[in-house]
């Protein structure tokens, strides 16, 4: 009964959504608004398996190595960051600096520099998306429990060891805070990544729809992308809830107390 | 390093009775048979308001195998003086030797527990990973590892939930934690700030219980801070009390109660309101700023 409620919550407004949009674009007369019929159909014909192959697989491949990347790059640079005073008062600037710069603006310089393959795509990607996971990195190891420090340095829990059983599992819930608003990002930059110099991706192709005046079959390009959030916060929640069983559990006993 | 001269002027601070056993303050032992040994140590903390003398100066030895309690009023440095004690902070002045060995670092054979049990336990780790990471740390072999992890437990009688975490436990259980890492890193020197300050009255009885039965069986050396009088006295062989800040010790007492002790039989013996009653006289005179150095410069 529980779980038939908890399903009746989640798929609720999709669904309501989802009825008022086809009563309301049956009645449309308006280019721009394609009715849902044809908007089923352009879905249907547009995303067939040899496209996905071709322009939505290779995206979302370029994405999560972007992602992959920037939570490792994050992570460990936010970690050295977040453990030497001197270093962090070395960095700050800097960080600042380049964090204000948007990733969009610097894709022709990389299309020089690294030229237009997979390659300049991710680093947009990484460039963007780096910042929430190594800023919060760096928060996380800073907050880092005075005591909890102590008692480790107390048993003679250092160097590797005190990484990975006390820093990493103690800055986890602020990385994680990072990585989900990374990961919108790196959505974001996958698609305006591959709207500059590019044959191929969802983002081109959306484009290139847009351009034809092929508008069902742009609205469909902008589902899937919406899909791909969906699934992606889909994933990441289901990591963090097990990443993260000790952290909501003990929140939620501090509530309960 | 002989034992210095017995320092009658600080005794006379004591108004009313001077029970037996009162030991010199500031008495040490000859060299070798301290196992842990404070010489003069002082700590200042240097702040943008001024300087801070949270310690003065103390010097005090403990053998091998005894229980000690430091007591002293609220803010006397006590937590100050363990962290320099533990290594995890450095003296201004002084040193601490364990074992004859200058500490500088927290050394291998100490162990500490602290007040704070719900921030001193990894809340990530489920209870037997809690007592288990230090031995696991050291690399020590797994059969090894789980042998004196399931002695610990059992020791603090906590062997029906090591898959639990910490948080899901009451603090009492917590803090036995705690004392299970400790027993299971097999310390020489085991060293308590104030370790049951935020626990329940009966839980701390049964604590109290369980700090002198870790201490016999083990044969560990313990030093225990406190604020707590009764607890000093019921724990300790012997209880140094400590003076207000800028501290010095004020007195140094021999607890001669017997080596079985009892929370109901104990505690309303003769002898233990005697001592608790001194050491109740003495905290109100360091709390109103009796000063034994002060007394000592004017004799």
């Amino acid at each position: 009964m529980r779980y038939l409620k908890n399903f009746v919550h989640i798929v609720g407004l999709p669904i309501i959504l989802i009825l008022a949009w086809v009563l309301w674009s049956s009645q449309s007369t308006s280019f721009f608004v394609p009715t849902w019929e044809q908007m089923g159909n352009a879905f249907a014909n547009t995303w067939t398996w040899p496209r996905l192959m071709s322009d939505v697989f290779p995206s979302v491949l370029r994405l999560i190595v972007g992602i992959i990347l920037s939570i490792v790059i994050g992570i460990v640079v936010g970690l050295l960051v977040g453990s030497f005073r001197w270093l962090r008062q070395l960095m700050e600037p800097t960080m600042e600096f380049f964090r204000a710069i948007p990733p969009t603006v610097l894709i022709p310089v990389f299309m020089l520099l690294i030229g237009i393959g997979d390659d300049m795509k991710i680093a947009v990607i990484i460039l963007g998306a780096v910042w929430p996971i190594l800023l919060n990195t760096i928060e996380g190891v800073r907050s880092m429990d005075e005591v909890l420090s102590d008692t480790s340095h107390t048993y003679r829990i250092d160097g590797f060891a005190r990484i990975r059983y006390l820093i990493l599992p103690s800055a986890m819930p602020q990385i994680m805070a990072g990585i989900r608003q990374s990961l919108s990002i790196a959505l974001i930059l996958m698609v305006i990544s591959e709207m500059f110099a590019s044959s191929a991706g969802l983002g081109y192709t959306i484009i290139q729809f847009q351009r034809s005046f092929a508008i069902p079959e742009m609205w469909s390009g902008i589902v899937v992308l919406g899909l791909i959030g969906v699934i992606m916060s889909f994933i990441f929640q289901l990591v963090e809830r097990n990443v993260l069983k000790w952290y909501h559990g003990q929140r939620e006993m501090e509530n309960a107390g | 390093m002989t034992t210095q001269e017995h320092n009658p002027v600080i005794n006379q601070g004591s108004t009313v009775d001077t029970p037996d056993g009162l030991l010199p303050v500031g008495h040490t032992l000859p060299e070798g048979e301290a196992l842990l040994s404070v010489r003069n140590l002082k700590k200042v903390y240097y702040t943008d308001g001024g300087d801070i003398e949270a310690v003065r100066n103390l010097t005090f030895d403990l053998p091998k195998g005894e229980l000690t309690c430091l007591v002293g009023p609220s803010g006397s440095g006590k937590t100050t003086l363990l962290k320099a004690i533990s290594g995890l902070l450095e003296p201004t002045a002084g040193e601490v030797k364990l074992a004859g060995k200058l500490v500088t670092d927290p050394p291998k054979s100490m162990a500490v527990v602290f007040q704070e049990y719900g921030r001193s336990l990894y809340p990530w780790m489920r209870v037997r990973e809690n007592v288990e990471l230090p031995l696991k740390v050291q690399r020590m072999d797994k059969a090894r590892r789980d042998q004196l992890v399931d002695e610990a437990l059992e020791a603090v009688g906590l062997d029906h939930v090591p898959r639990s975490y910490p948080w899901q436990l009451s603090g009492g259980m917590q803090q036995r934690v705690a004392i299970a890492r400790a027993v299971a890193y097999q310390p020489e020197v085991l060293l308590m700030d104030e370790p049951f300050a935020a626990v329940d009255a009966q839980t701390r009885a049964d604590l109290e219980d369980l700090v002198r039965s870790v201490w016999q069986k083990l044969g560990v050396t313990v030093l225990f801070v406190t604020h707590d009088i009764d607890e000093s006295v019921y724990l300790g062989e012997r209880v140094i009390i400590l003076s207000s800040s800028p501290t010095v010790i004020q007195q140094d007492i021999k607890i001669d109660l017997p080596t079985e002790r009892d929370q109901l039989t104990t505690r309303s013996s003769q002898r233990f309101s005697e001592l608790r009653h001194h050491v109740y006289e003495q905290i109100q005179l360091a709390k109103e700023g009796f000063r034994p150095d002060a007394a000592k410069a004017q004799a």
